[in-house]
């Protein structure tokens, strides 16, 4: 086996040094019962070539390389070369947690710098080193907002992403915390904030807010927060397209922020991995989940880092840890560190723009469904046909089209939800409009 | 090393009576045990303490303790300067890092306490 | 004598904001071939930032230097041996990265329809074939981040299945020897932790087992091998314990390393198990992720797995969401797909026979570190070894020497240190796991390196509490960091 380094004759040395004869004697105190009879049913081992041969039949099974328009939580950005040939190398990928702070300078660093950067970017004063992902984080940033007013519900806008709000339920229902939902305006598309007051009351820990949200409509974060802290509850801001918060005004009340920054260099690779992050207030750091790289100096007086608040954490606090996560996403998070750093302050500025550009250009040629404001995705309305059909009609064309919204918004059955990026080009816009609105070649 | 003066917990907390207050804190074995002290968890002002039970924490870098409250009563004060400073419980755990003040409200629960010498015993035991 | 290092030139580097020039970019943005469109307009005059503060500006060169200067402070498995016990630090397979980024998978979206994803779907249904097969299970969800959070998803599903019965039942028992993620994450889903204390032999005490289990009981969460390395022998007896009680018998698969193509934890009445694909399945840490933690499950818990399942229609591979028992989602989407194809790149490449080579190798090399170590370092539990052994700091702690401080000392000779101070019920532990992947040359460098530092224990202690001495950065002052926590740089004012 390729992977493995020793010689049979070496396995025999290191058999006789420990008096054995067999390598059945290893596995002695695993009872013979327990053992198994026969090999496993995987067949045998493969060449290199073999494997990726196979990687890439598989590949060719899948509609990938065309343009397409879809985003709602997953996003098409052009990822820089530097990213991969920087992550490929060995001293990131193959490292493990740093916690031994002497030989991790390399990734301690770079963690202080993305959770700088995650701070300018979204106004907040402190910022972990990375979750699972947006959803696991909106999950954890309520749980977060709970111990922090000790209060027991939340209330969620409706126009968050729906698969995030799942995940809310999944991890609430063990907890005993109620969600509550807040009814979006059927006219702009936004948060009905009115509503959502009259869901907040004296046992509500915090009102959950995507911005931009589902539909891609930038919300009014300010009064959002403005109902929320009149209830004694937090305002936890999410947020799913980190592009945006390039363009986008931090809200100066929220007090979490939690999101997703599979925009910042990660392929949409079927849904992950990406990276969730979550950042709060100076005042809330001890209550933030996930682990946190810190400042500080070695004895030779040198600026040093090393992970910090550890006692937050699950391998000391154990039952009583914020969080039972243990892992984050390193390695992602060091590609959104690196995009970040190329883009800049210049070029993620430019980017949004562009994103913006390209989405009300498309928008611009369709009918819209909201009226709201929106970044770089919007919904569309079907034009009296059924999403789907226009999708199939338009993977006929090689295009893959948008995300019908009835499976999740049964009162948007003719609509579906469209996503233009920098890499959505405006012939591919216009092929999109034509199929749209004519229909294909049927 | 111990005050006579004291009274102390089996979970390393001593008391010193001023009057119907309790002033509390954790003891010399204690914080060597910890190491260096980097945050200090205190109740609020206004809690209402029980013997035995847990009114806050100390934390070292890579361990936490509870602090299990000596006596019962009102928490009257606390030590601020402990969120500063917290590195004081490691320099001075039987003075200026006392932790709180309590209004005594079963004064009789002391009896249940250790002495000097008989806490002294029990960290000889322990180490 | 330090045979396999010795000190050379590391570049300095400042942080990405003090190498920040107004003005600079590093990359560009390709020509716009729409209207640009003014943001105050389309957003609104209030909603429109200024420029992100403080955020950096620089080159691509620079970019590229700065993060391969960072790069040279880390250790490595592409350096060395790194012996973190449970944590199972093997040689990540380069071809398996090439894998994950097969154009046709690295661009597919999560939202596409299912019949444009049938090679997504493919690879997703053959790993759970494959890790069923691996663990004797009947059904595998691939869902899970982390091991941490398989691990959730595995209480929630015992918590779902009791509560279908009736009866969710209150407590979990976790034995002391357990990962601090097990009692974190029973707490989460919302049980109080029993802690039970393992007996002598570093094992789950049979005697003492079966009064523990009561009808409040909902599971045990047990790790085999556990955390000392020791293969629980009685776990088919504890299984059946727990089932007579209407209990259930939670795996943690963490040190899964040591059983592949040996035995396979469905048979010994395992209900659940979760597994760590970037530890028994060579997928990278990456520094701390992403990882993947699939749950594994016996039949009576598949209803309620997440959503959405894979199933089989004319052929095709189809999303099911109508799973009416289901706990709901434990993410968005199904899972860390570019790591489960690291996954299956790897079991592809082994097959059955090279996985069972490997765990042959793991455990021959836990056990020859063992004998080779044994005469110079305490072995509190004589029990003979799976994939790892853990050894006390007693005898150089009586020299003022712990075990950090010898883990740190590992550094100089380089080598990552092994895991310090756990298991718990070890005072001073030293838990070695050297995985499959060390050459003997290897094994025998890191030997020669703690033997050295034995004796460097005895005869100058100081050289070894100081330690490390030839990094770029010494010991940090972590009390200094968690009592003024500085988290983010700020301009100097």
């Amino acid at each position: 086996m390729r992977l493995l380094p020793k010689s049979d004759e070496e396995r025999r040395r290191m058999l006789q040094a420990l008096g054995l004869e067999s390598v059945e004697e290893l596995f002695a105190q695993i009872p013979q019962e327990l053992r198994l009879k026969e090999p496993l049913r995987l067949g045998p081992g493969l060449s290199e070539f073999e494997v990726l041969e196979f990687m890439r039949s598989v590949g060719r099974r899948n509609m990938v390389g065309q343009p397409c328009f879809l985003g709602a939580g997953a996003y098409f950005h052009y990822r820089p070369a530097v990213v991969d040939a920087l992550v490929s190398r060995g001293e990131f990928l193959t490292a493990y947690t740093p916690y031994q702070a002497e030989i991790s300078q390399g990734l301690l660093t770079a963690i202080f710098e993305f959770q700088t950067m995650i701070c300018q970017l979204t106004g907040m004063d402190a910022a972990n080193a990375s979750m699972y992902d947006g959803s696991t984080a909106m999950a954890e940033a309520a749980l977060m907002a709970r111990r922090i007013t000790g209060r027991e519900h939340v209330v969620v806008a409706a126009s968050v992403h729906p698969e995030y709000r799942q995940v809310l339920r999944t991890y609430a229902h063990n907890q005993a915390i109620r969600v509550r939902e807040a009814p979006y305006d059927p006219e702009t598309g936004r948060l009905d904030t009115a509503r959502a007051a009259t869901l907040l009351d004296g046992n509500t820990a915090a009102l959950i807010v995507q911005s931009p949200n589902f539909f891609g409509v930038v919300e009014t974060l300010e009064e959002a927060a403005e109902a929320a802290h009149a209830a004694g509850a937090l305002l936890v801001h999410v947020f799913s397209e980190a592009a945006a918060l390039a363009l986008l005004k931090p809200c100066a009340q929220a007090d979490i922020v939690a999101g997703e920054l599979q925009s910042f260099a990660l392929p949409p690779s079927y849904g992950g991995p990406y990276a969730g992050v979550i950042a709060t207030r100076e005042r809330f750091v001890r209550q933030l989940p996930g682990r946190l790289a810190g400042q500080t100096t070695d004895t030779r007086g040198q600026r040093a880092f090393c992970l910090t608040l550890a006692t937050r954490e699950q391998h000391i606090r154990r039952e009583k840890a914020t969080s039972n996560i243990c892992t984050n996403q390193a390695l992602v998070a060091l590609m959104a560190t690196i995009f970040m750093a190329l883009y800049g302050k210049q070029g993620l500025r430019e980017l949004a723009e562009q994103n913006l550009a390209k989405a009300h250009y498309l928008a611009d040629r369709l009918e819209r469904r909201f009226s709201g404001p929106f970044f770089n995705e919007f919904v569309a309305r079907a034009n009296g046909r059924s999403p789907e059909a226009i999708n199939r009609e338009l993977a006929v064309s090689g295009i893959i089209g948008g995300l019908p919204l009835g499976r999740f918004y049964p009162e948007l059955a003719d609509s579906m939800l469209l996503c233009a990026t920098e890499m959505s080009r405006r012939e591919d816009m216009d092929r999109l409009v034509e199929i749209f609105r004519v229909g294909g070649r049927a | 090393m111990y005050p006579t003066d004291y009274k102390y917990t089996r979970e390393h907390e001593w008391v010193k009576v001023e009057g119907d207050v309790g002033v509390i804190g954790i003891t010399f074995h204690a914080q060597q045990a910890l190491g260096d002290i980097v945050y200090v968890e205190l109740p609020k002002v206004g809690t209402q303490a029980v013997q035995g039970k847990t009114i806050g924490a100390v934390e070292s870098v890579k361990a936490v303790s509870d602090i299990y409250s000596p006596v019962s009563g009102e928490v009257i004060e606390v030590n601020e300067a402990l969120a500063e400073t917290p590195e004081l419980l490691n320099r001075d755990p039987h003075g200026a890092a006392w932790l709180a003040k309590i209004r005594l409200s079963a004064p009789e629960e002391l009896e249940k306490l250790l002495d000097a010498e008989q806490y002294q015993a029990l960290v000889a035991e322990e180490s | 004598m330090r045979r396999k290092v010795r000190s050379h030139i590391v570049q300095d580097e400042p942080l990405l904001f003090e190498l920040s020039t107004p003005g600079k970019r590093g990359c560009q943005l390709p020509r716009l071939d729409v209207p640009a469109v003014d943001p105050a307009a389309a957003l609104g005059e209030g909603s429109v930032r200024e420029g992100i503060e403080g955020f950096p500006e620089v080159s691509e060169v620079e970019v590229v230097r700065h993060f391969t200067r960072l790069s040279t402070w880390n250790y490595a498995i592409d350096l060395g041996m790194y012996p973190l016990g449970s944590c199972t630090m093997k040689y990540n397979p380069r071809a398996n990265e090439e894998a994950a980024r097969t154009e046709g998978l690295l661009w597919a979206h999560p939202y596409q329809p299912e019949e444009q994803v049938q090679g997504c779907l493919e690879i997703m249904a053959r790993l759970e074939q494959a890790l069923a097969e691996i663990t004797g299970m009947d059904a595998v969800c691939l869902q899970p981040a982390a091991g941490a959070h398989g691990e959730l998803t595995g209480i929630l599903l015992i918590r779902a299945l009791l509560e279908s019965k009736g009866n969710p039942r209150r407590k979990i028992l976790i034995p002391d020897s357990a990962h601090g993620t097990n009692p974190a994450t029973a707490a989460i889903a919302g049980y109080e932790v029993e802690n039970i204390r393992s007996n002598a032999r570093g094992m789950i005490d049979l005697e003492a087992f079966p009064s523990l289990v009561n009808e409040d009981v909902a599971a045990l969460m047990i790790t085999n091998p556990n955390t000392l390395g020791v293969f629980e022998v009685n776990i088919a007896r504890i299984a059946e314990i727990l089932h007579s009680k209407g209990a259930l018998l939670y795996m943690d698969g963490a040190n899964m390393n040591a059983l592949v193509g040996w035995t396979r934890p469905g048979e010994a009445g395992v209900d659940v198990l979760h597994l760590n694909l970037h530890k028994t399945f060579s997928t990278p840490h990456g520094g701390g992720g992403p990882g993947s933690g699939p749950v594994a499950v016996k039949k009576e818990l598949e209803p309620f797995l997440p959503v959405p399942r894979l199933k089989q229609v004319d052929g095709q591979w189809r999303w099911d969401y109508d799973r009416p028992q289901s706990i709901g989602r434990v993410r968005a989407f199904y899972g860390n797909f570019g790591v489960l194809v690291r996954a299956l790149a790897y079991i592809m490449a082994c097959g059955a026979e090279g996985l069972r080579a490997a765990t042959v190798d793991a455990v021959l090399n836990a056990n020859y570190v063992r004998k080779a170590l044994e005469p110079y370092y305490e072995l509190p539990h004589k029990e003979p070894s799976m994939h790892e052994c853990v050894f006390s700091d007693r005898r150089q702690a009586r020299h003022g020497v712990r075990t950090m401080d010898i883990a740190k000392r590992l550094i100089d000779y380089g080598f990552h240190p092994y895991t310090v101070a756990f298991p718990l019920i070890v005072p001073g532990a030293m838990m070695i796991e050297p995985t499959e992947s060390e050459s003997l040359r290897e094994l025998e460098l890191f030997v020669e390196a703690m033997i050295a530092i034995a004796r460097e224990a005895e005869e100058n202690p100081e050289l070894v509490r100081a330690a490390p001495h030839s990094t770029r950065t010494s010991r940090v002052d972590e009390a200094a960091a968690a009592r003024k926590p500085v988290l983010r740089w700020r301009p100097e004012s």
